[in-house]
């Protein structure tokens, strides 16, 4: 327990990524099974122990302690299960007499079996063997509260590092293996056979596309290519199989493998037969039109799924690839061909709950982009698009991001001009910049005009205007609050911004009333006094008579492709 | 006599009737006994000072040979009668030269230890138990979440990310006195013997330490040939962590050594990405102790959280009371400012 305590105590304050795959790696090479392979499973969110709730831990607790003491500590340190592992009371003991540490192995591989009753008491014992960072690593792990910034991606390149494997060859295997793994490390190290699948619905890692510059149109040839509409919805993959038995074996993944089959019941019928494994974007089709995403969000929000959400929101899936049918691997055939092989499926299979992602006719890019202005103008459900997707007719499905085969091109984004108001201290390479940009507009205030943030942003700029930026916060700052600095933002003397955002929502958990999505610094205006900055009202304009593109904010790679 | 005719509490300081004498005065008085060299501890100004010759020496370098009208340096172990009151000085185990401070009229025996620990330091004599009926104790760290842990573990912290991370400047933000050095002495401890480069601000007084016998190897204050130092450890004042200097490194990983680092949200808040819970200070369990080891009947608890020890005396039976004196806080030990308001300029977005 305790190694794997030092790792995640360690990951929990690295910033960086490629850090953080050394220190997985460097544990997963100098740890044994089944220890490494519990510790991947904790990490990647595999384990879940049902009886331990975090009043467990202050029934413990307070039996132990003052409960003066107790409540001083909880008040200071803000977090219970930290609170316990630090204020925990260590009996004296005798040196030679140091009790038997648990391993992780020995916890999960306990708490298994053991009955509610019986886990106080063991559970007390632990925390009695194990040292302050040991006990607070236990009671997350257990209270499934160990947040610390590593994704199953992540994870998987750093097991990829221990060998002469891919992060995708991993992520190919990785639906057919179960904790500890060890035929997964066994495999990695390179002393073993590749894990078969035991999944016969398996995830398959995505192609991803880049973003298309504006120089590419004059390398790119637009009869290569093939366009079609990218919708504003999550990127999915559904598979539907056979096991052994002869049962069918129906699962939805997102994007990055999780099976997110429970959270959408309504699609498991329309699924069930495809006997194939394809690629699409999943949304809310209501009489047959699209939604805009902000509806999508309603029901990704909700953890339990009742009767009247499915009935009022509909989900659907809108599919534009095919990765395996006919009991083989179409990846390999060039993507005018699993197209055709689609647009099959989708004949034999397809419902008001699956259909197909049409094309974009174009001569072109021109034409595209005439197209892309106005989706409308072809019949399509503008509100749900945001641009074209571009796809080389001969490109076979790679995983990954491979350069040359899909572009994403996205209609192009609002821009505001917004006056700095906070900026924060960033982070890792950062750390020494104010790098991190709350930024406001006008509006009428009870003393005249005011400006209210909207918006926060830390990224779009370049190395050589940050250094601007951190030196205008450093002169101009009127006020400090720990690592943020308040910069002056008067009518007449402060920063402005052109921010960039992809959309704008209503939103009650925000002070100004709005919610951008994805803002990022399109230009410095040393040029614009604040006062010449946007108001409110434009901004909420935007979000109710645009509020067919708009939607809450989200990191837009974590869901389009 | 009570302890309070012997020693109160005055706006300026603890004062003490009967010698006309402050210990630790926060403001210019015409006579101080000083306890250690931390800067809310030892200040300039005053007209006599009374303090161990290595606190003197500490004051000298930070203020200047002029920082008081006259000095008069006590021994550890010595004691200089003023009146009819005894003044003893005992090793407190805080940073070189710091010291408790025994007031004694009588047969009445009050203990001011100014800033201490227990915990094992080269660079510094050992605390040393002063039996006395009142004590008068810090409470910096007087929580029970805290429990410092063992230091070969923080050291053994850092040298394993240097060897994991080894195309990065490790820069590690420690307390220009006491803490910098006591770092130097735990790394070359821990057998690292590559040089240790300091930030300019750290150089007097680790010279000074260096001089007063403390050996920390070999310590380089960095100069603009050094490059990026990619791989070496760097140490500066906390406040040079994030400063614009740093910018020179190799892609630095900020640790920083404070027994505040135990609290995560700390921790975070200061951006810090390897944490070093190294202290100069007791920990509870050592406030507890030390307590009881004096066999004081009653404590006066100066600084730091007053309400947790409080409570503890009073369930193990003993009087006590807060003292609730202002302006002190370690340079830097002293609790890290919250920045309560920066949830409002986050929160807004
Ligand atoms: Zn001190
Ligand atoms: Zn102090």
């Amino acid at each position: 327990m305790n190694r794997f305590a030092t790792l995640i105590d360690r990951l929990a304050y690295e910033p960086r990524r490629n850090a953080k795959v050394i220190l997985l790696r460097d544990y997963f090479a100098t740890t044994p099974d089944p220890e490494r392979g519990y510790a991947l499973a904790a990490l990647t969110g595999a384990l879940s122990f049902k009886h331990a709730k975090p009043a467990l831990i202050r029934t413990l607790v307070s039996e132990r302690t003052d409960p003066v003491l107790f409540g001083l500590s909880y008040d200071f340190v803000g977090d219970l299960s930290e609170t316990a592992a630090l204020i925990w009371p260590v009996a004296a003991r005798p040196q030679d007499e140091i009790p038997e540490q648990p391993s992780l192995s020995t916890v999960v591989e306990t708490l298994a079996s053991l009955s509610k009753t019986e886990l106080p008491h063991r559970l007390a014992a632990w925390l009695d063997a194990l040292d302050e960072t040991g006990r607070w690593a236990l009671l997350k792990l257990i209270t499934g509260g160990l947040r610390i910034g590593v994704s199953a991606r992540l994870a998987k390149t750093a097991i990829a590092a221990l060998g002469p494997h891919a992060p995708d060859a991993i992520e190919d295997v990785w639906h057919g293996v179960t904790p500890p793994y060890r035929e997964l490390f066994a495999w990695a190290e390179g002393h073993g056979p590749r894990p078969e699948h035991s999944d016969p619905a398996p995830f398959r890692p995505v192609m991803l596309a880049h973003t298309i510059e504006e120089d590419d149109f004059d390398t790119l040839d637009a009869k290569d290519f093939i366009a079609e509409w990218k919708w504003d919805g999550i990127r999915v993959q559904a598979a539907s199989a056979r096991d052994e038995d002869g049962r069918v074996v129906t699962r939805l993944y997102s994007r990055t493998g999780e099976d997110i089959s429970n959270a959408f019941p309504d699609l498991a019928d329309a699924l069930s037969g495809i006997d194939a494994a394809i690629d699409g974007e999943l949304l809310i089709i209501r009489d047959g039109v699209v939604q805009d995403f902000n509806t999508l969000q309603k029901r990704l929000n909700r953890t339990a799924v009742n009767a009247k959400m499915l009935a009022e929101l509909p989900a659907a899936i809108r599919a534009y690839d095919v990765l395996f049918a006919d009991g083989r691997d179409w990846r390999e055939e060039p993507f005018v061909e699993r197209r055709a092989r689609l647009k099959r499926l989708i004949r034999e299979h397809g419902s008001e709950r699956l259909d197909l992602s049409p094309v974009v006719p174009f001569d072109d890019w021109d034409g595209l982009r005439a197209a892309r202005r106005d989706p409308a103008a072809l019949g399509a459900d503008a509100k749900a698009i945001e641009g074209v997707m571009l796809k080389r007719a001969n490109s076979t499905y790679l995983p990954g991001r491979p350069k040359g085969y899909w572009y994403k091109w996205k209609r192009d984004p609002f821009t505001v001009d917004a006056v700095l108001m906070y900026a924060q201290r960033g982070h890792g390479k950062r750390s020494s910049f104010y790098s991190d940009y709350t930024f406001g507009v006008w509006r009428a205030g009870p003393h005249g005009d005011e400006l209210v943030p909207v918006g926060k942003a830390y990224f779009g700029f370049t190395d050589a205007e940050l250094r601007q930026i951190d030196a205008f916060v450093r002169r101009n700052t009127t006020n400090r609050f720990g690592p943020v600095r308040e910069v002056t933002h008067t009518a007449d003397e402060g920063l402005v911004f052109e921010v960039a955002f992809e959309g704008l929502s209503r939103s009650t958990r925000h002070k100004s009333g709005l919610a951008m999505r994805f803002p990022r610094i399109a230009r410095l205006r040393w040029d614009k006094p604040p006062r010449e900055a946007d108001r409110i009202e434009t901004l909420e304009t935007l979000a109710d008579g645009a509020a067919m593109r708009l939607a809450a904010p989200s990191e837009p790679d974590e869901r389009t492709s | 006599m009570r302890p309070t005719d012997l020693l109160k509490v005055l706006p300026q300081g603890l004062y003490c009737p009967p010698a006309d004498v402050f210990i630790d005065p926060v403001r210019p008085v015409e006579r101080a006994l000083i306890t250690h060299g931390h800067s809310d501890h030892a200040r300039a100004g005053h007209g006599a000072v009374l303090a161990t010759p290595e606190t003197l020496a500490i004051m000298g370098v930070r203020y200047g040979a002029n920082f008081a009208g006259s000095t008069q340096a006590v021994r550890y172990g010595e004691s200089v009668t003023i009146g009819d009151t005894k003044f003893s000085f005992a090793p407190a185990g805080h940073v070189l030269g710091s010291a408790q401070i025994l007031v004694e009229a009588g047969p009445l025996r009050i203990v001011v230890s100014g800033d201490y620990k227990r915990a094992p330091d080269p660079t510094c004599a050992p605390f040393q138990v002063v039996p006395c009926d009142v004590f008068v104790t810090e409470a910096t760290f007087g929580l029970p979440v805290f429990r410092h842990p063992p230091l070969g573990d923080e050291v053994q912290k850092l040298l394993r990310s240097l060897q994991q991370f080894p195309e990065q400047t490790h820069l590690i933000g420690a307390y220009a006195l006491g803490k910098a050095q006591r770092l130097m002495a735990l790394i070359r401890e821990a057998g690292y013997e590559k040089p240790i480069y300091i930030h300019g601000a750290l150089e007097t007084l680790t010279r000074l330490y260096q001089a007063h016998g403390v050996d920390l190897g070999d310590i380089r204050k960095i100069s603009a040939e050094d490059g990026t130092l990619a791989g070496e450890i760097v140490i500066c004042p906390p406040s040079a962590i994030q400063d614009r200097w740093t910018r020179r490194f190799a892609d630095p990983i900020t640790a920083f050594a404070s027994g505040w680092m135990r609290i995560r949200a700390r921790a975070r808040q200061r951006g810090v990405e390897l944490p070093l819970v190294v202290s100069d200070h007791a920990d509870w369990e050592d406030l507890c102790r030390t307590i009881r080891e004096t066999g004081a009947g009653e404590i006066w608890v100066t600084h730091g959280a007053e309400d947790a020890l409080v409570h503890w005396c009073h369930v193990q039976g003993l009087r006590a009371q807060p003292l609730h004196m202002v302006g002190y806080g370690d340079e830097g030990e002293a609790e890290p400012a919250l920045p309560h308001d920066s949830q409002q300029a986050s929160g807004a977005a």
